[in-house]
């Protein structure tokens, strides 16, 4: 009986990170001195999972080094080794190398022994240490205890195994672990039949044996605990070495060692063959209520098509049915769009997923800054489309540090101020609308507008005549190039951030902008739309053809007279909107399709904004506004520019979706073309 | 999608004991009739409207909407620089699954009519003579003889990926 292990490899990784993310969490909530016990019992537990699902794998690098770790935590839980800021550190850091391992193993790389090897010293270090405080008879005599078993050749091991009633429900096979057992050495086994019940009340699911087990050969301890491991608490286990006279065991040792790598060699070969697939395919975790209520939509929607099935099966069509069908096609429609609503739901996953990540970051981060700083985090249940999510992170992760950085003072400052020394930062999600919001708030010194202002200046993007709004100055932190901090550091201050952070957003259908007050703080807040594969658009038409128009990008749509429009050297169109000048693009000259006129009198502009820039494009006609469900053009065609996907209409047929930061820049290449040269073209045609 | 997928998946394995003897659909264009892998035609649909994509070749006709996937639609006559006679009754279009690099893309392409299915062994398919410069014989497979009829065989994974289809560009992007 063998089984595909490779197939829950991938599950495995999944698991050990978070796993390992909880380990990273709750570390962090570790009060140095006086430890939770559930706390830590929390950490031990990720850690001995990934422990035991790496030693079933046969990822023994993994295995071997998760069991150091494993020994310092149960030493804390036992409350033989004091937590103190030191260690969490080092096991902080040995998170970092585990995951740095998993990734390794995942993708197939070679792992970086070295800074392994650093990490694994440190544990030694510490494990050896004892602890600062206890430094008891335990650990003491623990080591004795290994000192003799080495000296003393075992001949053999006296098993006494008894599992619990429910140990089998927990998915634990005890043939499994007895046949494992016999393949240490010469086993001998005497079943405890005596509790098993009358046949009449035998649940096959309940465990009634007992064993006694007589092992004998080179086996230590460690090799029959490690067989017991998994259901260490489900189980009695009794272990009575039986000694001979102390010999030698070093010709065992070299045997051992080759075994072990050739395990592992072949375990990377069939994590090798997996990779490619696993890549391709990740997963996202549902709640079983959200599967539910697709089920029961579903369910609903099944009831209500079988209902106007029964139209169709008629054989007269008589005036009641009408109102019937009436009703059915309202149901039909409602539960629909409930179906489209609990599907895109399960994409959606709450942002906490992103804010895990920044206890930490804060905790290194004033650390390394000597700042005070408390993290406070509120809306983490706010959820969030997955692939949002995933580009949202780095963007995040800058503000935050910025906040930290340039944001927070030092505590002497802060003191002066007559602030606490503690710093705040605060960050908070909440939906508003079809857009989710999240906010970083810190109390810090606020922006400097005058240092922004003189910087701004100073490199040429303001002139000094310029009269600058207080948010206008704000804003300008957004631009490349521009830097307040006095020093740069390896955590923010090149000026090539808070442009990077707009971008990102920007890209994401975004906006991002922030609100400072002089010593009392800034709050940056980010708006997202809560989809990617949803927009909202405004059907524009020319000529034949039906464009879609995403509806944030949209200024206003205006009705203009060819007289109002000035000509540039005469080809540039501009449009002077209130105290501003447009350029006119007319998209049938970008697109190249035939429109139905060429007169600005009878289409319309419809302004709209990307990169900054404002641009007025001219179309035929306006249609409605409504939620498109955006298609990739990649797929089966490649992008194309100006266009950044594809719908489908209500008729069946494809629209193309306008990517108007896409258009501007296609405007700035193309140029400008001789209107009366192309327009007597179009009509030529 | 899946279900096309899967179905051709089978077929292939149903095939696989018997490599040497491939079927081919035929069509017509200009008269000649040209060959494409049955295992490789999704589906074959009658000329219907398409959304032109700005900035193209002519040869790109547009896309549709094929249940829900946008695909995009070649046409063949202007693909071979053949007299564009406009779409009568029997014009269809193939939908083809096209091989590039790693993933497979769904293609339509536009022909004058849809002719038949042979069965041909690989050896009877000969490699197409070099005109040199003056025909372009890149997307020929080979030539087979089929009831005294010559079919020009079609190398669509080719066809299908080079100039401005290929997906260089979105790769890139």
């Amino acid at each position: 009986m063998t089984i595909d292990m490779t197939q829950f490899l991938q599950t495995f990784y999944e698991e050990s990170f978070e796993g390992l993310d909880v380990m990273e969490s709750e570390l962090l909530n570790l009060d140095v001195g006086a430890a939770d016990e559930e706390t830590i019992n929390t950490i031990f537990r990720a850690a001995h999972s990934i422990k035991g699902g790496s030693g079933t794998f046969g990822l023994t690098a993994v295995a071997e080094y998760t069991h150091v770790m494993e020994t310092l935590l149960d030493e804390m839980r036992d409350g033989r080794r004091q937590v103190t800021q030191e260690s969490v550190d080092v096991l902080l850091r040995s998170v970092d190398v585990l995951r740095g391992m998993l990734t390794a193993l995942r993708d197939e790389e070679d792992l970086d022994s070295q800074s392994i090897g650093e990490s694994q010293k440190e544990l030694d270090v510490l494990l050896a240490s004892g602890g600062d405080a206890v430094v008891s008879g335990t650990t003491a005599a623990q080591s004795t205890d290994q000192v003799q078993q080495s000296e003393e050749k075992n001949t053999g091991w006296k098993i006494s195994f008894s599992p619990h009633i429910n140990m089998l429900k927990t998915g634990n096979d005890t043939v499994r672990m007895l046949r494992e057992l016999a393949e240490l050495g010469e086993m001998e086994l005497t079943a405890n039949v005596e509790n098993i019940p009358d046949f009449s009340e035998l649940d096959p699911e309940e465990s009634h044996m007992r064993w006694n087990i007589h092992l004998s050969g080179d086996v230590t301890e460690e090799q029959i605990r490690e067989i017991f491991e998994w259901v260490d608490d489900e189980c009695d286990l009794e272990l009575q070495p039986i000694k001979s006279a102390p010999a030698t065991d070093t010709e065992k040792q070299p045997e051992a060692a080759p075994a072990t790598t050739e395990r592992r060699s072949s375990a990377d070969r069939r994590s090798g063959d997996r990779r490619k697939a696993s890549s391709e395919s990740a997963s996202i975790r549902v709640s079983i209520d959200k599967v539910d209520e697709l089920i029961n939509t579903v369910g609903e929607l099944v009831i209500t098509q079988s209902m106007l099935g029964q139209f169709g099966e008629a054989e007269e069509f008589t005036p009641e049915h009408i109102e019937k069908l009436r009703d059915g096609l309202g149901q039909l429609e409602r539960y629909t769009r409930e179906l489209q609503e609990s599907v895109m739901r399960i994409r959606m996953l709450p942002i906490s997923f992103v804010f895990q990540r920044f206890p930490r970051l804060v905790h290194d981060l004033s650390g390394k800054l000597n700042k005070q700083i408390e993290l406070k985090m509120s809306g983490e249940g706010t959820e969030l489309d997955k692939t949002v999510m995933e580009k949202i992170g780095d963007p995040l992760v800058h503000l935050v540090r910025n906040s930290i950085d340039h944001g927070i003072e030092m505590p002497d400052v802060r003191k002066q101020n007559g602030k606490s020394e503690m710093g705040v930062v605060h960050l908070n999600a909440y939906h508003q609308g079809g857009n989710i919001v999240i906010e970083i708030t810190d109390d810090g010194a606020g922006l400097n507008r005058e240092k922004i202002l003189n910087k701004a200046i100073k490199s040429g993007l303001v002139s000094e005549s310029d009269q600058l709004t207080d948010e206008q100055i704000d804003d300008l932190v957004f631009h490349p190039g521009l830097s307040t901090a006095d020093e740069v550091s390896d955590i923010s201050g090149r000026g090539v951030g808070m442009d990077v952070v707009r971008k990102n957003i920007r890209s994401l259908g975004g906006a991002v902008d922030v609100k400072s007050m002089p010593g009392k703080g800034s709050t940056f807040s980010i708006r997202l739309p809560l989809t990617l594969a949803i927009l909202d658009g405004q059907l524009v038409t020319v000529g034949d053809e039906t464009y879609i128009v995403p509806l944030v990008s949209i200024v206003e749509s205006i009705q203009v007279k060819q007289a109002d429009v000035n000509l540039i050297n005469g080809r540039g169109e501009v449009y002077k909107l209130r105290d501003e000048y447009i350029p006119v693009v007319r998209l049938y000259h970008m697109f190249g399709n035939k429109p139905q006129s060429t007169t600005l009198d009878d289409g319309l502009l419809v302004v709209v904004e990307a990169e900054g820039q404002k641009m007025a494009l001219y179309v035929d006609d306006l249609q409605g506004q409504q939620q498109v469900v955006i298609k990739s053009l990649e797929t089966n065609f490649k992008k194309v520019e100006g266009i950044s996907g594809a719908t489908i209409l209500g008729d069946g047929t494809v629209a193309l979706i306008l990517d108007i930061s896409g258009l501007v820049l296609l405007n700035k290449i193309a140029g400008v073309p001789d209107l009366s040269v192309v327009d007597s073209d179009i009509e030529a045609a | 999608m899946t279900d096309i997928a899967q179905t051709v998946g089978n077929t292939d394995i149903m095939t696989d004991g018997d490599e040497s003897h491939q079927q081919y659909l035929t069509f017509i264009l200009a008269g000649e009739e040209y060959g494409v892998d049955i295992l490789r035609v999704q589906e074959i649909k009658g000329w219907d409207t398409v959304t032109q994509i700005p900035n193209t070749p002519e040869y790109i006709r547009g896309v549709i909407n094929l249940r829900g996937t946008i695909v995009p639609i070649i046409d063949m006559r202007v693909r071979f620089g053949l007299e564009d006679l406009g779409y009568g009754p029997t014009t269809v279009v193939i939908v083809l699954k096209v091989n590039s690099d790693d993933k497979s893309r769904i293609m339509g392409i536009v022909v004058d009519g849809v002719s038949d299915v042979y069965n041909m062994p690989d050896e009877e398919i000969k490699p197409s003579p070099d005109f040199g410069s003056a025909v372009d014989t890149d997307f020929v497979k080979g030539l087979a003889t089929v009831n005294e009829k010559m079919v020009i065989v079609l190398d669509i994974d080719h066809m299908c990926n080079s100039d401005e289809l290929s997906n260089i560009d979105s790769a890139t992007n």
